[in-house]
């Protein structure tokens, strides 16, 4: 097998998230919740590696403990967002029908609010907390799941295989779960991925607006909201973050370009 | 004869990446007015060689060496410019896909024009007259109207006609036509390729007909050029390429000619196996703002009665409703009235399992037909989850078994991207044959390969046949594979069956005009008669 430079710098990018994450669940430099107010809004030193913000907690271990937060709660987002998208855009796309034109009537009427705002107004319902969040993002980003599956499984389930396989005697839902769906999956993946960047950024979104997780607790979305006050004077404050998202936003969708070439045995040579 | 009009002289086209050759030192020459045929299978690289001729090669290729001279002008010498006022007045070109050749955002008209407006200073109105001109003489039932209308609202006939219609326009020396009617059906066929020697006469313009039906080229060409693999494999008239080919490669090409086998009588006495009467399928009108659309008939009444290991061909052009019979057979398609008995048993509505695990669909296209998730032996594999009692290893033993059979043993693990066409409908054949059914709908099987292949493909499947003993519905339009194969012939036109009889008497006494309208059509090549050499201008 080859080694494209996407899978080894998207690897190599997401190890080191997932690694940080991990190593905060253990050890970071400071508790990054505890409060010094004698060391307020320091700049990068060899003590503070990436400096302290206005409470005076390390941003460097606010940092390691909100890679998990963010990386975690953006992943199960994506899987519910993602896991709920493709039942139900399939079953609207191989079923067609009154199934389907219900099914899409409503997910065109989803469709049409940002999906922040449908976050914004079910984060108020449920209130500010991460299982809140995740399914908040989750389901407002549902819908657009739903729609490229559904085209996608409509444009295949014309394909001669999939008669081919009525003809050997298969089930419809036998079908649909061994040729239909695999086949579909290239869009699945690289919606799933690019979608990973805006549930992070949306997540800092609403922890802008005071709906996201509840301080003290660090995700890189709140340490970026936390820092609007400060960007003149201690520029560090939100660049430690913006550059983590960034950086983790590229690794994913690298990841995520080099997984659908190689799951896709059409694409995957040599 | 005077100069040629186009010479090609050790023309090379490469690969830019690997530098593998396409074409390789092919030379030949074409006179004016004359009627040359270019024979060759996939990958020969006969349409490599149209389009160096245009200069319209595609990104990946380059001419690495050789000439081409047209009307004493070396074309690789000249400007982009000068190469953009050849193309159109010099050399025109016919494509093989009437259905994507025309852009269907543009009005017929306008696109007709494109090519008069851009080389000649004519009047608007004057563009309008020979364009009306041109499209009736291309028998456009209503010219006035095919100018304003859009692409979309002809039939493939229709279109390559329009096409031929455009190029023609500008009354071009050398007319490229690039399989133009294998998107076609026989008797369109027949019909568009006798416009355009007709057109090419009255201009006299040269023809370089790239194909590889070789019916088509004893009709229509005077001489021949062969092509393998990018190589020349011999040259001459047609007779001579058709009747002594010199070289090993042509003979095999001409004898992979389909053939009238020898009439088995393989029709077994008492019941049919499978029996349909006044079988009706109807597709539904569009559904309209306020109205509703007239449903359309497309199988309209037809009886049919297959026995037992017999093979029953299905003919007629495209829209006849052949493969709708075969899928609403199949059960596919809901008929909208009449009856189908399987052994005796109705089975027209009721959900019979017996009877579809007992038939099976073999599909023109082997690209859309196998799933490029599933590697071959998965594939082959597959309807055997429906056979109880099976192991895993008795399963594996007879998808072995099976791909050896139809010459594909070791090939397993493959995907089958990896495979050629000509492969993969052999994959398909495996799949559908696996399970030993007693009927299978072989819907225009061969019709998507090449010559050779299409005669290894239908050995395979008579040898298959005459081993497992299954019923076939054989759909197609190709009359010679047709006579190869058939022990009955059923001719459908417009959802109804206007003809059927044993194949011997279907093709030796047709009684409908519409079937000896095929017949006429149809390319075959007679080992009888010498061909007829259409002289040109």
């Amino acid at each position: 097998m080859r080694w494209h430079a996407n899978t080894v710098i998207g690897g190599a990018l997401m190890t080191l998230v997932l690694g940080t994450a991990l190593t905060a669940a253990f050890w970071t430099p400071f508790d990054p919740l505890r409060v010094n107010l004698r060391a307020r809004l320091q700049p990068p030193s060899s003590l503070f590696w990436l400096g302290t913000d206005e409470f005076g907690r390390d941003v460097l271990s606010r940092i390691m403990a909100g890679a998990g937060t963010s990386v975690v709660m953006a992943l199960f987002t994506v899987a519910l967002a993602v896991g709920v998208g493709v039942v139900v855009g399939c079953v609207a796309g191989y079923l067609r029908g009154w199934t389907d034109r219900v099914i899409m009537a409503v997910n065109d009427a989803l469709l049409a609010f940002p999906g922040i705002l449908l976050a914004l107004a079910m984060m108020i319902v449920l209130g500010a907390s991460k299982s809140g969040l995740v399914l908040a993002l989750g389901l407002a980003y549902i819908p657009s799941v739903v729609r490229v599956v559904r085209g996608t499984v409509l444009s295949i389930r014309e394909k001669e295989y999939i008669e081919a396989s009525r003809v050997i005697g298969n089930s419809e839902l036998y079908s649909m779960v061994r040729h239909v769906l695999p086949n579909a999956m290239s869009p699945v993946a690289v919606l799933a991925t690019s979608m990973f960047g805006w549930v992070l950024l949306a997540e800092s979104a609403l922890s802008f607006l005071g709906l996201g997780v509840p301080p003290p607790a660090p995700t890189w979305g709140n340490m970026l909201a936390a820092s609007r006050p400060y960007m003149e004077t201690a520029a560090w404050l939100s660049i430690a973050p913006g550059v983590c998202i960034a950086l983790t936003l590229l690794g994913i969708n690298l990841l995520g370009d080099s997984l659908r070439d190689r799951l896709d045995p059409r694409m995957a040579h040599g | 004869m005077t100069v040629p009009l186009l010479t090609v002289d050790h023309l090379r086209i490469a690969a830019v990446r690997s530098g593998a050759a396409v074409i390789d030192d092919v030379s030949f020459a074409i006179e004016r007015g004359e009627f040359l045929a270019v024979v060759g299978e996939s990958g020969s690289g006969k349409t490599a060689a149209a389009r160096a001729i245009l200069g319209l090669l595609p990104p990946g290729l380059r001419r690495a060496g050789g000439q081409i001279e047209l009307d004493g002008e070396d074309l690789a010498t000249l400007s982009p410019r000068r190469m953009r006022t050849l193309r159109g007045p010099a050399v025109g070109m016919v494509f093989q896909e009437p259905m994507v050749s025309l852009n269907p955002a543009i009005s017929v008209g306008a696109q007709m024009a494109e090519g008069l407006a851009l080389h000649e200073r004519l009047a608007k109105s004057e563009i309008r007259r020979r364009c009306l001109d041109m499209l009736a003489r291309v028998q456009i039932r209503d010219p006035t109207r095919t100018f304003d209308a859009y692409p979309h609202e002809f039939s493939g006939g229709m279109r390559q006609r329009i096409m031929l219609a455009s190029v023609m326009l500008l009354k071009p020396k050398l007319l490229l036509a690039d399989e133009p009617t294998t998107a076609l059906d026989t008797l369109t066929q027949r019909e568009v390729l006798d416009l355009m020697v007709e057109l090419a006469r009255d201009h006299g313009t040269s023809v370089m007909l790239i194909t590889h039906n070789l019916g088509l080229v004893s009709r229509y060409a005077q001489r021949a050029v062969v092509l393998q693999q990018g190589r020349l494999v011999e040259t001459g008239s047609v007779q001579q390429i058709l009747f002594s080919p010199r070289e090993a490669y042509t003979r095999q090409l001409v004898e992979a000619l389909p053939r009238r086998g020898v009439a088995t009588a393989r029709r077994a006495a008492g019941e049919p196996l499978i029996s349909v009467r006044g079988l009706k399928v109807s597709f539904g009108g569009r559904q309209r703002l306020f109205r509703h659309e007239a449903d359309v008939a497309a199988v309209n009444g037809v009886d049919l009665d297959i026995a037992a290991g017999e093979t029953v061909a299905v003919v007629g052009g495209s829209g006849s409703g052949k493969t709708t019979l075969g899928r609403a057979m199949l059960r596919l398609i809901a008929p909208a009235g009449g009856e189908i008995r399987f052994q005796g048993r109705d089975v027209t509505s009721t959900h019979d399992r017996e009877f579809r695990l007992a038939s099976q669909l073999v599909f023109q296209d082997p690209y859309s037909s196998l799933d490029p998730r599933m590697r071959v032996g998965e594939i082959v594999a597959e309807p055997l989850r429906h056979v109880a009692r099976l192991t895993a290893a008795e399963r594996d033993r007879r998808v072995a078994a099976m791909l050896d059979e139809v010459g594909l043993a070791g090939l397993a693990e493959r995907w089958p991207h990896e495979l050629s066409g000509g492969q993969r409908q052999r994959i398909a054949i495996a799949r559908a044959i696996v399970r030993h059914p007693s009927f299978v709908v072989a819907d225009e099987p061969v019709s998507a390969l090449d010559m050779t292949i299409q005669a290894q493909v239908l050995k395979l499947f008579g040898r298959l046949q005459a081993q497992y003993g299954f019923a076939c519905l054989f759909i197609s339009h190709d009359l010679a594979a047709v006579e190869q194969v058939a022990d009955r012939v059923v001719v459908m036109q417009g959802g109804r069956v206007v003809e059927q009889g044993s194949r011997d008497d279907v093709f030796d006494h047709p009684q409908h005009d519409y079937t000896k309208a095929l017949l006429a059509a149809a390319p075959v090549l007679d080992f009888a008669r010498p061909t007829s050499v259409r002289q040109l201008g």
